[in-house]
């Protein structure tokens, strides 16, 4: 169904994939200019699809279907849910700003590089809007390419070792996650995700299949210990490239589990809800004190993301509204603060060329507005309550207590580590006295860079303020995952249901008689 | 009305911290000061409507927050009895506070930024106080937080200044941990976070248990001590107290304000607001009790050997804090409240009063270079006099007393009423916190205005009569001292006096000082008179305050005594032989050092949590990610199929096509499934 006359999703995919090609024949300013126009048409038709989509109760879960036969059972088909939705406007908001931050620091090879990120943004929306399963891999897998190319062509000095490294690691993933989507494909006789996502799949077979889709996601998300490739993708990465990597790249893990994982092998996710729980709270823990000993900030940030995405993926294998809920909004939310840190990296590295955080200091006095930005975001990383950050942890966190106390009590303990690595790093880099003079010497943010990143943080306290204009679009297909996953649900720590009250004697015997 | 006493501080740190200078220092400050003395004029009548019996508590939504199912959470505002009370300190101390900040900070470089710092955090204060549900209150609790976090480094060029910021921060997060756990359990338990609902389901759960950590454990002892831990961090209790001796990093008014007169009251109030729920576990009352006891001594004895001036008001602020947890714990809600309000004014004066002092003496701090001052600085000095006569708690019984005399023997009176054992042992440690008390607060006003000035030894001092007058601001705060036995005179400084700006809060402090407890004791603490002031905001034990009247003449005496005794060698050791304290420390050699260094609590928590926690991540950085995973994983694997060093060359040309090769066998398998189908 489409409350819109015209395909609104094929277009969304049309206009960049156009504007890419057309950039190629493009001088420098006009790459960056058809790109920035190309990913704000986008953005405008996002709203347009937020703005129509119908989050009442009792609305139709998948709207704005389209489909298309290609040949035999392959179609062409597209259509969103609320979590599909407010990716696809993570997406489409955090491109024009990629854009922007990528405005003066590329230098070589700009046609090609704006390209690169059309044709990323394309890939990324089709990720989020395929509901056929072989299309899904075409746009999942897809995706890496180019961001293969934006760190092995644009990135910093070890960008070969980096991208390899990426490669690696994701090439296990897709290689088992595609032998699993054949067979699924072959036994329930469909491609259709929606209709996937009601198949019974058999108990003994859910577990292969899980764990097939588990290699590759988990890699994605990143969970631990596959998560070494992140920190080296992130520091050769261009400012641009982290943005979008952190931002939406990432979110592709979490977004798998939530699609496919959990609705299609409800019973394998909760036999393996402990390898879940177990990673998660060694992710947190483990990262975050490495991402104190950091000295490079990029590769801090990166830890950070890792520790971060471990409360997305707790709270996912909660089995309940409040941890999905959550895993959403922390996924909204990392996307945006952390694509704003890295970019908050970016705006010094432009000016300094280094990622040390020694090089810097006392940034405050000479770069006001930074300062305040980035304590902004450095507050919503550690999930200060009134900015995104606290919503989806918060959420999550409480979600995660009724599987395990132990898993929620450890991970939690992130909201103490967190403080202790960001606020370390704001003071090595905001504080202090401004001793070395190219540091002293850098302006502060020029326009441009003040756009971009005052328009993140106003979504970030939004969305810390209100929540309800991003969990209300969710709240159905969550509502129906939450349904079609509760026959499943796990109960291994003591029984979490409140003890009854110690009867008085007489009452008790009463009722035994 | 309550909107606008909430949100008036915040739209005016808005202005002021955006504006900054584009606004300039006179209208920020004429902005942020003017919003909350309308906020604390608005408060007041609240208050007196309360006080009147005329109020009915209630709630004024705001906005819809977070919605997941059950999970249901409103921004709102609540007005009951408990949170007028906290209104009118909250803002009269902040007003004060602002004013008071005019003259103080009349020299610094970033007015604009540290005022609307100061009203970010009232409105942060006020957010917790008329919270709803315990997320909102969440919300302000970590409100105040960062603006503790960010007052406390608001000299951000002194390492010591950030390194103690991002101490208080991180110590009230391991508070917030426990408050956070706290709350999870209690939504599980209750189904809501709405406090109402709570504590009027809270009696029910009685006696049951839950599953915590992989065993059973009583539910209630298990969710008042989680949230204890959050109001142990906030309010700077035994074993979380670190932070807030070095909070005394940041500017003296902020000192004040947030680390004397309201934020670190803020886990007390979190105890009374949820008092019904502390009533259902009898162990939770007794780890109160405990807890608050052993910060009151704890304290009290650190306080006596300090010599930096805000020090000695700091732990004694944290044994202040103790008292009133002990009071709570003894179920003395009424008393707890009472001495949060009485201590917020005579303990803000104190602050305000040091500062006055610290701005006389051109930034000294340490009191071993004060002396004589009660002539160059005569308002000051009655204020501070004031200020001791109300927290040392004098007064006679049935006449008059200062502040402290009602709010403080009330606690004593109360845990020997409470009858229990552990009440009896918190009735003799307050008795000797009292002696204590009122010691090391004599000992801070006979070193610092009367004697003869010790002046000379100081560098700040120095400075100031060498001309260097604008020395950087890097001289903020203390430095290191290393002449103990400071040399007399005055090397021709003459203090003055401060200006009008920092004196009238003082007099308006000093009012609050002694009056306080004698005019609002009735409804506060009275067996009749305060069941029906508190209305049930809570939990008020009328047949406790009924005992309390009735202890026997020896206990009522008590406090007075261990007071005079506290004044009594005060007097003795620092006017009437001046040698005795050295003496003293030469003889007590190592209970000296232990109670110098604090008992050794910095050391222990940096060796057993700082460090290791550095080693630990560098030993997963290199050994775990790099040594173990990288070198196991993604590099073993490129020797595997590449067998050279050469590997990166190799892959560089090859993978992005070996990967497009991989993906294309999918497709091709995908293909043919679809035409065989």
């Amino acid at each position: 169904m489409n409350q819109l006359d015209f395909p609104i999703l094929s277009i969304m995919l049309a206009v960049p994939m156009a504007a890419g090609i057309a950039c190629l024949y493009l001088k420098d300013e006009g790459a960056r200019w058809l790109a920035l126009i190309a990913t704000l048409v986008d953005l405008a038709l996002g709203i347009l699809l937020w703005a129509t989509f119908d989050s009442s109760p009792g609305a139709p879960q998948w709207q704005f279907q389209e489909h298309v036969g290609v040949f035999g059972r392959f179609a062409w088909a597209l259509g969103i849910d609320g979590i599909a939705l407010m990716l696809i406007m993570l997406t489409l908001f955090l491109m024009p700003i990629c854009i922007l931050a990528s405005w003066t620091s590329i230098e070589k090879r700009v046609p090609e590089y704006m390209a690169a990120f059309m044709l990323m943004e394309v890939l990324m929306v089709g990720t989020f809007a395929a509901q056929d399963l072989f299309l899904f891999y075409i746009f999942f897998e897809g995706g890496l390419i180019p961001m293969y190319l934006i760190i092995g062509i644009w990135g910093g000095a070890n960008r070969i070792y980096a991208s390899y490294k990426f490669f690696l690691y994701t090439l296990l993933g897709s290689v088992l996650m595609l032998i699993a989507m054949l067979w699924m494909a072959n036994y329930a006789g469909t491609t259709d995700i929606p209709t996937l996502m009601q198949t019974d799949f058999p108990v003994e077979a859910q577990s292969w299949l899980w764990l097939a889709f588990f290699a590759s996601f988990a890699v994605k998300v990143p969970m631990w210990p596959v998560h070494t490739w992140l920190p080296d993708a992130h520091v050769q990465a261009p400012t641009a490239g982290s943005v979008i990597l952190a931002g939406v790249l990432l979110k592709l893990g979490g977004y798998g589990f939530i699609r496919f994982s959990l609705p299609m092998f409800p019973e394998a996710s909760s036999a393996l809800i402990w390898l879940i729980l177990v990673l998660s709270g060694v992710a947190v823990v483990y990262t975050s004190l490495v991402a104190l000993v950091q000295n490079d900030m990029k590769k801090l940030i990166a830890y950070s993301s890792v520790a971060h995405m471990a409360i997305v993926t707790i709270g996912l294998f909660a089995f309940n509204r409040q941890g999905l809920e959550g895993s959403m909004m922390v996924m909204l939310s990392h996307g945006l603060v952390s694509g704003a840190l890295f970019m908050c990296v970016g705006v010094i590295y432009d000016r300094l060329h280094t990622r040390e955080i020694a090089r810097y200091g006392g940034l405050s006095n000479n770069m006001p507005r930074y300062a305040l930005l980035f304590m902004l975001f450095t507050m919503a990383s550690i999930g200060l309550p009134g900015t995104s950050g606290f919503v989806g942890e918060f959420l999550s966190l409480m979600g995660a207590w009724q599987v395990s106390s132990w898993a929620t009590a450890v991970c939690t303990t992130g909201i103490i580590l967190g403080a202790c690595y960001m606020l370390y790093l704001y003071w090595r880099i905001a504080f202090g006295v401004s001793d070395k003079p190219d540091a002293a010497a850098m302006p502060d943010l020029n326009g441009r860079e003040l756009i971009s990143l005052g328009a993140i943080a106003a979504v970030v306290l939004w969305m810390g303020v209100y929540p309800e204009s991003f969990l209300k679009p969710m709240r159905n297909d969550i509502g129906s995952l939450v349904a079609r996953v509760d026959r499943a649900k796990p109960r291994f720590d003591p029984d979490f249901a409140v003890g009854k009250r110690r009867m008085p004697t007489a009452h008790a015997e009463g009722e035994a008689h | 009305m309550i909107q606008a006493i909430v949100f008036l501080p915040l739209l005016a740190a808005i202005v002021a911290g955006l504006g900054n200078r584009a606004l300039g220092n006179t209208v920020a400050k004429a902005i942020t000061t003017g919003a909350l003395f309308v906020s604390c004029a608005l408060s007041w009548p609240i208050f007196i409507d309360f006080l009147s019996g005329n109020a009915a508590a209630q709630v004024v939504p705001v906005l819809q927050w977070m919605k997941s199912d059950d999970f249901d959470v409103l921004w709102s505002l609540r007005v009951d009895t408990l949170t007028a009370v906290m209104l009118v300190v909250v803002t009269t101390v902040s007003a004060l506070v602002h004013l008071y900040s005019w003259g103080y900070m009349a020299e610094d470089d970033s007015q604009p930024r540290f005022f609307a710092y100061l009203s970010l955090f009232t409105f942060a204060m006020l957010m917790l106080v008329t919270a709803d549900n315990l997320v909102q209150m969440f919300f302000g609790w970590e409100g105040v937080g960062l603006a503790s976090y960010l007052l406390i480094g608001f000299w951000y060029h002194k390492p010591s200044a950030n390194a103690a910021a991002i101490k208080a921060f991180v110590v009230n997060r391991i508070g917030d941990f426990g408050f956070m756990l706290g709350i999870f359990g209690t939504f599980l338990v209750f189904g809501t976070v709405s406090i109402p609902e709570i504590l009027a389901a809270a009696p029910g759960m009685a006696g049951s248990t839950m599953g915590f950590l992989g065993g059973r454990v009583d539910t209630m002892t298990l969710l008042c001590l989680l949230l204890f831990i959050g109001a142990c961090g906030k309010s700077a209790q035994l074993g979380l107290h670190t932070w807030l001796p070095d909070a005394m990093e940041g500017p003296t008014p902020v000192s004040a304000l947030i680390h004397a007169a309201t934020m670190v009251t803020a886990g007390v109030f979190m105890v009374c607001r949820m008092s019904p729920m502390f009533e259902a576990s009898h162990t939770a009352m007794t780890v109160v009790t405990i807890v608050g006891a052993a910060t009151a001594l704890f304290a009290a004895t650190v306080g006596t050997t300090q010599t930096d001036i805000k020090r000695v008001i700091a732990y004694s602020t944290c044994s202040q804090l103790g008292y009133m947890f002990f009071a709570a714990g003894v179920g003395a809600y009424g008393a707890a409240m009472f001495h949060l309000f009485t201590h917020a004014f005579f303990k803000a004066l104190l602050f305000l009063g040091a500062g006055s002092v610290i701005h006389a003496m051109h930034h000294e701090q340490d009191m071993r270079f004060y002396g004589g001052l009660r002539k160059s600085i005569p308002i000051t000095f009655w204020a501070m006099t004031i200020g001791t006569l109300a927290i040392t708690g004098v007064g006679v019984a049935g006449v008059f007393g200062f502040a402290g005399f009602y709010s403080k023997d009330a606690i004593i009176e109360a845990a020997f009423a409470s009858g229990t054992q552990i009440g009896g042992i918190a009735f003799a440690v307050g008795v000797f916190a009292a002696l204590l008390t009122s010691f090391y607060s004599w000992r801070l006003v006979f070193l610092t205005f009367f004697g003869t000035p010790r002046w000379a030894a100081s560098e700040h001092i120095q400075h100031a009569v060498h001309g260097e007058h604008d020395a950087p601001s890097a001289e903020h705060g203390d430095s290191p001292h290393h002449d103990v036995h400071a040399p007399e005179g005055t090397a021709g400084y003459h203090p003055h006096e401060s200006p009008w700006s920092m004196l009238v809060p003082l007099i308006a402090l000093s009012l609050g000082a002694v009056f306080a407890g004698w005019v609002f004791q009735r409804p506060f603490l009275d067996a009749e008179g305060g069941a029906e002031f508190w209305k049930g905001s809570l939990f008020f034990d009328a047949h406790l305050m009924h005992e309390m009247h009735l202890v026997p003449t020896w206990v009522k005496l008590s406090a007075t005594f261990a007071m005079l005794a506290g004044l009594l060698i005060a007097w003795w050791a620092y006017i009437r032989d001046t040698s005795v304290p050295a003496r003293f420390a030469g003889t007590f050699r190592g209970l000296y050092a232990f109670l110098l260094n604090k008992w050794y609590f910095d050391e222990l928590y940096n060796l057993i949590f700082v460090r290791p926690a550095f080693a630990l991540g560098r030993l997963l950085w290199k050994k775990g990610d790099e040594g173990t995973i990288d070198r196991f994983g993604p590099n073993g694997a490129a020797a595997l199929v590449a067998g050279t060093s050469r590997v990166s060359v190799r892959l560089q040309s090859g993978y992005v096509y070996t990967y497009a090769f991989v993906m294309l066998i999918g497709l091709a398998g995908a293909a043919t499934w679809a035409i065989a189908g």
